[in-house]
């Protein structure tokens, strides 16, 4: 019977595989054929990879082009920044996105940045914490366990504990970057995704973490950073410090194609203002 | 008439051998994810050196100097499936003695649903109840900092590998021939002493099996613990915060690049040589289990 089942399993991943690649060709053939016509509304397709914070501003983008653009094919493979720079370097996908600045490393490979709004990153608490403000000095000593008790920073007598992301998240590293404190901080716990940072900090009064702003709900607080409180105006204005961007990665040398050379003007111009701003992100454009 | 002979024959043959190549598949699933690991996990291990890798109580994978040692996931991994089995090998024991001998049958109905149900929960549930009662639970009782730790793990774990051993210990259980508790009782010894010295004797290989099945099912748990583990590269220890070999291979995946990725596929080899290890216990224990 578990044979069977193996069996029967290996058979319909096999033929989900083969019927995956097909498809994958057909739109290939499908995209070449069609970028080679010209028109006022562009066909063909247009394919991101990367960062899974961005997961909300990129789907409201990609579906309002796509009402728009009838003819356009339009996907999000959400990876992480990492994969989606790599998966842009290696022509694997036409747009990559990062929620982290590129490296210069990665910039001497050929790669180019636009960046396409700007991240808030809130700092997170229990909502009974009577904690409201912090500045990014005493949030990189927190995190770098310098400072371990809530009433060192006029809280209740507590011990801290911090709450991270994993390495290689786009939302650590910039969190990281911004205080200042790669490589340094002694987590309690390594979340793998905004969703349980959140959760957690909810269901712990002594705990602290970090999470994008559009994501942040009513079950924590988000503190103030030295006196300014993460608001979009705060953000766009630059006087909230704990923000990242959101970048589009594209190679230097590549032309784009007619659909998602479109696409990327859409998105980066000044139309695409309120979709950005309703996906809870601050446009740049 | 002699057609017909020939039409069945190719019948037949046609139909072995789609079973050969129905078979094939699932043998070739196995090679091929035997043979896919070897390839990319051998090339990090290579770079790091085998006894940093397997010995080095530092990770950090993506800082300036990244460090590449997975001997606290090692550890982690070996205690919490040892207290999974220290805690749910006595409870999973007795129920099944009780189930197989003791309990009225209307009992043993209802409990036997409530072990397969158990069985069906999927780890991702055994997870999100462990981070909303749990891992809360133990900062309360204990009174620490927070709850995620290897205590949350082992306690679900616990549970989870429940199932496996009361199923496969009451099957060689029940198998105990009749006889042999008879003679037992006929001798004068009361049913309890019957089941254990007689019964749990008869049974001990599939038992044996039992613990080893809950050690393989504990050992390659990913969802549950992640969520209740805590997942900071730390030593073992019962109340902080550990990251086991499968969870060290999970969180990082997604945002993983280079030598980070080839490292986590390394440690998903050194799992692959666990479970091997523990498959090949088992087919030992139960191959002897057959041949007496």
């Amino acid at each position: 019977m578990k044979k069977t089942l193996a069996i029967a399993l290996g058979l319909a991943l096999s033929i989900a595989a083969l019927s995956g690649c097909s498809e994958e060709q057909a739109q290939q053939t499908e995209a070449s054929s069609q970028s080679s016509s010209a028109g006022k509304s562009v066909t063909g397709t247009v394919a991101t990879d990367g960062s899974t914070s961005m997961e909300s501003v990129i789907g409201a983008l990609g579906e309002y082009f796509m009402h728009e653009n009838e003819g356009v094919t339009f996907t999000y493979n959400p990876t992480g920044s990492g994969s989606g720079i790599t998966a842009v370097s290696e022509g694997r996908c036409d747009i990559g996105l990062s929620s982290r600045a590129l490296k210069d490393e990665e910039k001497a490979s050929g790669l180019e940045e636009t960046v396409l709004a700007y991240d808030g990153i809130a700092i997170i608490v229990n909502p009974e914490n009577a904690v409201a403000d912090l500045s990014v000095e005493q949030i990189a000593q927190i995190y770098k366990g310098e400072i371990t008790n809530w009433s060192e920073v006029g809280g209740a007598d507590s011990d801290i504990v911090l709450i991270g992301r994993e390495a290689g998240s786009g939302t650590r590293d910039g969190f990281e970057s911004i205080t200042g404190t790669e490589d340094l901080c002694k987590y309690r716990q390594e979340l793998t995704s905004t969703g349980d940072v959140i959760t957690t900090v909810s269901q712990n009064p002594n705990a602290i973490g970090y999470a994008s702003l559009s994501a942040v709900e009513d079950t924590v607080k988000a503190l103030t950073v030295d006196g300014v409180e993460p608001t979009e105006a705060t953000i766009k204005d630059g006087t909230y410090k704990v923000q990242r961007p959101f970048v589009f990665v594209t190679k230097a040398d590549t032309k784009l194609t007619p659909a998602t050379q479109a696409f990327f003007d859409y998105a980066t111009s000044a139309d695409a203002a309120e979709i950005i701003t309703n996906a809870g992100v601050v446009p740049a454009n | 008439m002699n057609k017909k002979v020939n039409t069945k024959a190719l019948f037949e043959n046609i139909v072995h051998g789609i079973f050969l190549i129905l078979g094939l598949i699932t043998v070739g699933g196995v090679l091929l994810i035997t043979i896919y690991l070897i390839i990319s996990g051998i090339p990090a291990i290579k770079e790091i050196g085998l006894f940093d890798f397997l010995f080095g109580q530092k990770w950090a994978s993506t800082a300036a100097e990244p460090s590449f040692g997975i001997l606290p996931f090692i550890l982690t991994s070996i205690y919490g499936t040892a207290g999974a089995i220290v805690i749910g090998v006595p409870v999973g024991f007795f129920t099944a003695v009780y189930l197989a001998k003791i309990a009225p049958k209307k009992v043993k109905v209802v409990v036997e649903s409530a072990v397969s149900l158990l069985a069906g929960i999927p780890s991702v549930v055994y997870g999100l109840v462990g981070m909303y009662v749990l891992v809360p639970g133990i900062r309360v009782l204990f009174n620490i900092p927070d709850g995620a730790s290897l205590l949350a793990a082992i306690v679900v774990l616990s549970v989870m590998i429940l199932p496996s051993i009361i199923n496969v210990s009451l099957t060689s259980l029940e198998a105990v021939p009749s006889e042999y508790e008879d003679a037992s009782l006929a001798l004068g010894a009361t049913p309890i002493e019957t089941y254990f010295k007689v019964s749990v004797p008869a049974a001990k290989s599939g038992i044996a099996a039992a613990v080893v099945l809950g050690v393989g099912r504990a050992i390659g748990e990913a969802m549950a613990v992640m969520m209740v583990s805590g997942n900071a590269a730390n030593m073992p220890s019962l109340f902080q915060s550990v990251r086991f070999l499968t969870t060290a291979v999970a969180s990082e995946m997604s945002y993983s690049s280079g030598l980070q990725r080839q490292a986590l596929f390394s440690i998903a080899l050194v799992l692959f040589v666990f479970i091997m290890l523990i498959n090949a216990t088992l087919n030992f224990l139960l191959k002897r289990d057959k041949e007496r």
